[in-house]
């Protein structure tokens, strides 16, 4: 190995490093909040990346229509809820809003000239259809079960993973799609030449990093959230509903996966079921941080993606084994280190 | 003590029941809290006292009813009952302990931030002049705190939401006595500052003291009511509950 591969080597892993450290930083985030093992995050990646490629090709996606019907019964259920409560009149006062907003997606991928967007327009078309559809997994299946077993909350996530993957088959079809790179440009720095992709993918990434960093710092409501994740009980003492920081945080995990969708779209082909292998790598990367530490996973993705790109060099069939053997050492330390504590509830 | 007869009705709790399967914990316990008053309930431990706090607020399923400021609460939700003005501060703090002492507070006014009120540093300098201490250690994580610090953030917090009526549980449980003392001061300094008071106590002879109306809770009933110092001077009340034991404690705490 020379010089030159290495720095190549090295690139394809701090781009695939950083976007598996936003994953795990969803990861964690969702898991805190709400205790669930977020395994369908990497079906808001895959729906991200192909919605993007359908929008690129002129196609109407009909992902809208995914939106529309997760929408209704996301509504009725809203309505249910209300008439059944005494206080009839608090709810339902989003309903038309959630109901406008999927109608007005509906007519607009309907009648634009979707091909003829500007790309940064068509990523925010792209993004505005797939990220309501996390607050909606959340309220449809796990906010009924908020306070069960995490077990049960862990099984109702690989259920809904399995059943996104088939909607995602039905959408998006078995083909793989590629988009169009942000733009053409590289910089070439001394001898090696930065992909302008890998700049685009590090340079969003630290954005919505610091951008995570400062809601969770300085905003209440960021200081909310994390109060949830703190003492769930003391959280709701001070009226933080756990259903609306639910909601918010799979609002959040959502965003994070299509927009990482959108940004990796250009560098490899995704197929319908490529989510899950993505998300898992975060996942390693989220267990290195054992699960509590942000910065920690962060760096553990960030390390996953440099170790994949290196295995793919030396060890390309053992590439994924690799990856995934790393999580062993990892846990043993973890569990000969860290206390065992009782579930709370 | 000056006991007003009849003030406005803050809470009225009407046959409230809560049972954990098959154990009854809490059966037709009925009580009412004035506007300005303290109102406290003592009881044994185990007499069900925390469950019926619990119960009010909505952390637990229950049967009967809840009137708070004037509606009536047929499923009481915590997220519902915050905003409209009823705090607790909870026998175990809850705080949030990897934050620090002034997040915690600031996370107190949630509620009024989530409506504009544009009030929150006031009531945050007026928190840390009830308790100079928190201001201290604002920095700090809650984590760190000692337990009489503790109890203080936990009631600071609480009083960051500007509640109509104030739920405490055992707010001296595990405090020094010269603590419990500086805690008592404060709900008496909350009194004539306008909150009403819900005081759950094990110390039976403080509470009583700074009460105007007090219930007995015993093994999930209400066993006795009357104005504090009526029970105060109950034969029953000095020899449950006021024994020497207490007796010895109060002068500890003296």
């Amino acid at each position: 190995m020379n010089f030159q591969i290495a720095m190549l080597l090295g690139q394809d892993g701090v781009t695939n490093g950083a976007i598996y450290a936003l994953l795990a930083l969803s990861i964690l985030l969702v898991f805190t909040v709400t205790r669930i093992l977020l395994i369908p995050l990497g079906e808001f990646v895959t729906f991200g990346a192909l919605t993007m490629a359908a929008l690129q090709a002129g196609e109407p996606t009909r992902l809208v229509w995914l939106l529309l019907a997760l929408t209704l019964v996301d509504c009725a259920l809203d309505l249910l809820a209300a008439f059944r409560s005494a206080r009839g009149v608090r709810l339902p006062k989003w309903v038309p809003f959630k109901l406008g907003y999927a109608l007005l997606l509906l007519v607009l991928v309907q009648n634009l000239p979707l091909a003829e967007l500007p790309m940064a327009m068509q990523a925010i078309l792209t993004l505005a259809l797939v990220v309501p559809l996390g607050p909606q997994m959340y309220r449809l299946f796990f906010q009924p079960i908020a306070a069960a077993h995490s077990l049960v909350l862990l099984i109702v996530s690989i259920a809904v993973h399995v059943a996104m993957v088939g909607v995602g088959l039905l959408l998006f079809g078995p083909e793989g799609a590629r988009t169009r790179p942000f733009s053409e440009a590289g910089l070439a720095l001394g001898p090696v030449v930065l992909n302008s992709q890998t700049l685009w993918v590090i340079a969003v990434s630290l954005g919505l990093i610091v951008a995570l960093f400062l809601f969770f710092e300085r905003s209440l409501y960021g200081k909310a959230l994390r109060a949830t994740a703190v003492n769930r009980m003391g959280a709701r003492l001070m009226g933080i509903s756990p259903t609306l920081a639910g909601k918010a945080t799979f609002a959040l995990a959502s965003l994070i996966g299509a927009l990482s969708g959108i940004l990796i779209a250009p560098i490899t082909t995704l197929y319908f079921d490529s989510g899950f292998i993505i998300s898992l790598k975060g996942f390693v990367g989220a267990i290195i941080g054992g699960l509590v530490s942000y910065p920690v996973a962060a760096l553990g993705a960030l390390a996953v993606g440099l170790v994949e790109a290196f295995s793919m060099f030396w060890a390309s069939n053992y590439k994924e084994v690799i990856v995934f053997t790393l999580i062993i050492p990892f846990l043993l330390w973890r569990s000969l280190t860290s206390r065992h504590v009782e579930e709370e509830e | 003590m000056n006991t007003n007869d009849q003030p406005n009705t803050l809470l009225e709790v009407k046959d409230l029941c809560v049972a954990y399967g098959q154990v009854e914990a809490l059966s037709n316990a009925s009580l009412r809290v004035g506007e300005g008053q303290i109102v406290t309930v003592i009881g044994p431990n185990g007499a069900g006292k925390t469950t019926l706090l619990s119960a009010i607020i909505g952390m637990l399923g229950s049967r009967g009813q809840v009137r708070f400021d004037g509606t009536l609460e047929t499923v009481p939700e915590v997220e519902v009952l915050v905003g409209r003005g009823l705090g607790l501060v909870p026998e175990k703090r809850e705080l949030f302990g990897s934050m620090s002492v002034e997040d915690n507070l600031r996370l107190g006014g949630f509620m009024r931030y989530r409506r504009g009120d544009a009030y929150l540093d006031g009531t945050l300098a007026e928190i840390y002049s009830l308790f100079p201490r928190l201001f201290e250690r604002r920095k700090q994580l809650a984590a760190t705190l000692s337990g009489g610090e503790r109890q203080m953030l936990a009631v600071g917090r609480a009083l960051m939401a500007k509640p109509k009526l104030l739920m405490l549980d055992e707010p001296s449980l595990g405090l020094a006595p010269l603590i419990t003392r500086e805690i008592f001061r404060i709900i008496a300094d909350l009194r004539r500052q306008g909150v009403s008071i819900l005081l759950v106590e094990q110390n039976a002879r403080a509470a009583l003291r700074v009460a105007d109306y007090a219930y007995v809770l015993e093994t999930g009933q209400i066993a006795m009511q009357g104005p504090a110092h009526e029970l105060a001077d109950d034969p029953r009340v000095i020899e449950a509950y006021l024994g020497l034991a207490s007796k010895h404690q109060e002068m500890l705490a003296t």
